[in-house]
């Protein structure tokens, strides 16, 4: 069985803001990790293949130095990883990121499973995985809560759909995002990072990809477009509420009355 | 849309080690005279207005759509075992007032089985035609079906724009269809605005909820966005129904699926913390034993549920079904208090439409003074106890 993760590098903390005067962005370090989310994937990527044999493979699109989340993976227990990289892929939403992580897994061979995290923590979108299942026209399942079975080119699978569990038998291959909390992801080895091989990571730019119209990358290949970024906004209506701790319970009593609420 | 391009016949050390400050992403770099940008680039341009012409946006040739061809603001109807979730209403209620500034019609989706009923309840929506989908395959939602359901819809009807639930089935959905319409999708907007020419302008937080994003799709149709539940105001069911209902129908080759359900469990009822009308939430500054035996009477005496920060609810204090903000639920409660909790503004997204907003903290700098309507600077140790006196005393 052949699985393949998507992982993404992220930002090691979400400390962003937005200078008022100037609007440019002001970034606290550059730290980053692997998306936290993406190891519950991992673990079930591994575990899976403990039990079925197999190999486990990921990718990521992002930046040079997104390789340590693949040497992460690989030090976890993954057999190797590939990144996308190119300055064509930049300003990418949604629509643009599915693309060029559909047109790159298709390089990168085929695969019985490919497994998602359930959102990234800097995007927050929880969209992607959709729609690089629909760029690769296979079946996907999200908030999968546990792999349960897999045979006869079938996988089943727990998800959870709002206020109900379901389980289910999808046909291989397919994709599946997993629900956050539902393992406790393994540690990297350190053994391995020190024997890492170097053909252990890949890198896949614009150049290797089989559709070479650069107006489905990137920027260009987006349909969003960020008009404006901007500080959220502060409320105006705003009352304080002086006096000693049993004054300032008194006006608070006379809010909770006056609201009609006891 | 476009790309940067270099002048390095411009580019001086002094300007290039501007740029290279300049940029948040660390994408540009300067050796050996040459300024190179690398795929870190996230495009916003930054280096272009502090670039003093070095580095330059060039627009390449786009064709214009006829944004005339698309018409209506639609609404997915989430729809799941004959119950239709309320984020539907609200969406209803929010498409109804951006239709009114280009005068669209407003539609709504509803896809299922046996849902005659719930099509009937939405036309007391103001809504002007609900469109359904109606057959056995579409009895669990499966992925293919519905996608190709929704796709046909559009392909028939050319809605504008469309309103999605971000339920856990509207936000795999949504991504699935308008991948297959090439569209574009925002998440989890909090504000919705229409403009003239049809462009729908959807406000979302952005990374983790430090900033806002306002994005439009200038030339793609139609345009998705999704919604979270109590984001947006849910209106009154009007007393007769207006609108009408159209059936539509799918070939069966096209309701093929690759996912057999075998088998559904309802999830045992929890307590919803969106569904609460009162909310008492609590933060670190609150997580003492004493402060939750505390904030659990008052939420008894206020008829309301407890809620907390997300620092509580990994630290095991809370359930995570507790926890508000953007990696927790969205609350829009008629009265909130917040004890102790500084207001990250990942957890003020998740509750500052609240009615009413009260906030105990003894930082005055606190930032969830930004988002409370009552600001009460203090030792929650001595006001909660006396409010909670207080309260009794009137009661009684």
């Amino acid at each position: 069985m052949k699985i393949l993760v998507c992982i993404k590098q992220v930002p090691g903390s979400n400390n962003v803001e937005v200078d008022p005067v100037t609007g440019v962005l002001k970034r606290s370090g550059i730290q980053s990790k692997m998306n936290p989310y993406d190891l519950y994937g991992i673990e079930t990527a591994l575990s899976l293949t403990e039990k079925y044999g197999g190999s486990v493979e990921c990718i990521t699109m992002g930046p040079p130095q997104s390789k340590s989340v693949i040497v992460e993976a690989v030090c976890m227990g993954a057999e190797k990883g590939t990144v996308l990289s190119d300055r064509k892929f930049a300003g990418a939403d949604v629509l643009a990121t599915a693309y060029t992580i559909s047109q790159g897994i298709r390089k990168c061979g085929d695969f019985d499973i490919i497994i998602c995290g359930k959102q990234t923590t800097d995007g927050d979108t929880a969209q992607v995985g959709a729609e690089v299942a629909e760029y690769l026209d296979i079946p996907n399942v999200s908030n999968v809560l546990s792999v349960d079975e897999v045979a006869d080119g079938k996988v089943t699978v727990t998800a959870s759909l709002d206020n109900k569990t379901v389980k289910m038998s999808v046909e291989l291959p397919c994709l599946i995002s997993m629900e956050n909390d539902i393992n406790t992801p393994r540690l990297p080895s350190y053994k391995v990072k020190q024997n890492i091989k170097d053909d252990a990571v890949k890198f896949l730019s614009f150049a290797d990809f089989d559709d070479q119209n650069s107006y489905h990358y990137g920027l260009s290949g987006s349909a969003t477009q960020v008009e404006r970024i901007f500080p959220p906004e502060k409320n105006t209506e705003k009352y304080a509420v002086m006096g000693t701790s049993e004054e300032q319970a008194g006006k608070l009593c006379d809010l909770v009355c006056k609201l009609k609420m006891i | 849309m476009g790309t940067l391009i270099v002048n390095q016949n411009m580019i001086n050390p002094e300007l290039a080690e501007k740029l290279v400050k300049v940029c948040p992403f660390g994408a540009i770099s300067y050796d050996e005279g040459k300024l190179t940008i690398s795929s870190a680039c996230k495009m916003c341009k930054l280096c272009v207005r502090n670039g003093e012409g070095a580095v330059e946006y060039v627009v390449e040739d786009t064709v214009e759509i006829d944004k005339s061809l698309w018409e209506g603001i639609c609404v997915y109807a989430d729809c799941q075992g004959g119950n239709i979730h309320r984020v539907t209403y609200e969406l209803c209620g929010k498409a109804r007032e951006l239709a009114s500034v280009t005068a669209h019609p407003v539609y709504v989706l509803l896809i299922g089985h046996n849902i005659g009923e719930c099509a009937e309840k939405l036309l007391h929506y103001g809504v002007d035609k609900v469109f359904v989908y109606d057959d056995e395959a579409y009895k669990n939602f499966r992925i293919e079906p519905y996608t190709a359901a929704f796709y046909d819809f559009i392909d028939k009807v050319r809605p504008s724009s469309i309103l999605v639930g971000a339920t856990d089935l509207g936000r795999q959905l949504a991504p699935r269809v308008a991948a297959r319409c090439k569209a574009g999708l925002t998440a989890d907007c909090t504000v919705l605005e229409m403009k003239d020419n049809t462009d729908l302008v959807q406000i979302r937080p952005a990374f983790g909820g430090n900033i806002m994003a306002q994005i439009i799709s200038p030339n793609t149709r139609p345009q998705f966005c999704t919604a979270r539940y109590k984001v947006f105001t849910e209106p009154k069911p009007t007393d007769e129904p207006s609108g009408k209902i159209v059936n539509m129908s799918l070939s069966a080759d096209k309701l093929t699926s690759k996912i057999e359900v075998l088998e559904t469990r309802e999830k045992p009822k929890d307590i919803d913390i969106a569904e609460a009308d009162v909310i008492v939430a609590i933060g670190r500054g609150a997580q003492s034993e004493a402060m939750r035996a505390q904030a659990a009477e008052l939420a008894d005496l206020l008829g309301g549920v407890v809620a907390c920060t997300r620092p509580l609810a990994e630290a095991n204090i809370f359930d995570a079904k507790r926890q508000i903000g953007l990696s927790g639920r969205t609350v829009k409660p008629k009265f909130i208090i917040c004890i102790g909790i500084s207001g990250a503004v990942q957890f003020a997204a998740g509750m500052k439409s609240s009615d009413c907003i009260v906030a105990i903290n003894t930082d005055k700098n606190a930032p969830i003074f930004d988002v409370a309507h009552y600001c009460v600077v203090g030792d929650a140790t001595e006001i909660v106890p006396a409010l909670i006196a207080k309260i009794k005393e009137a009661r009684a």
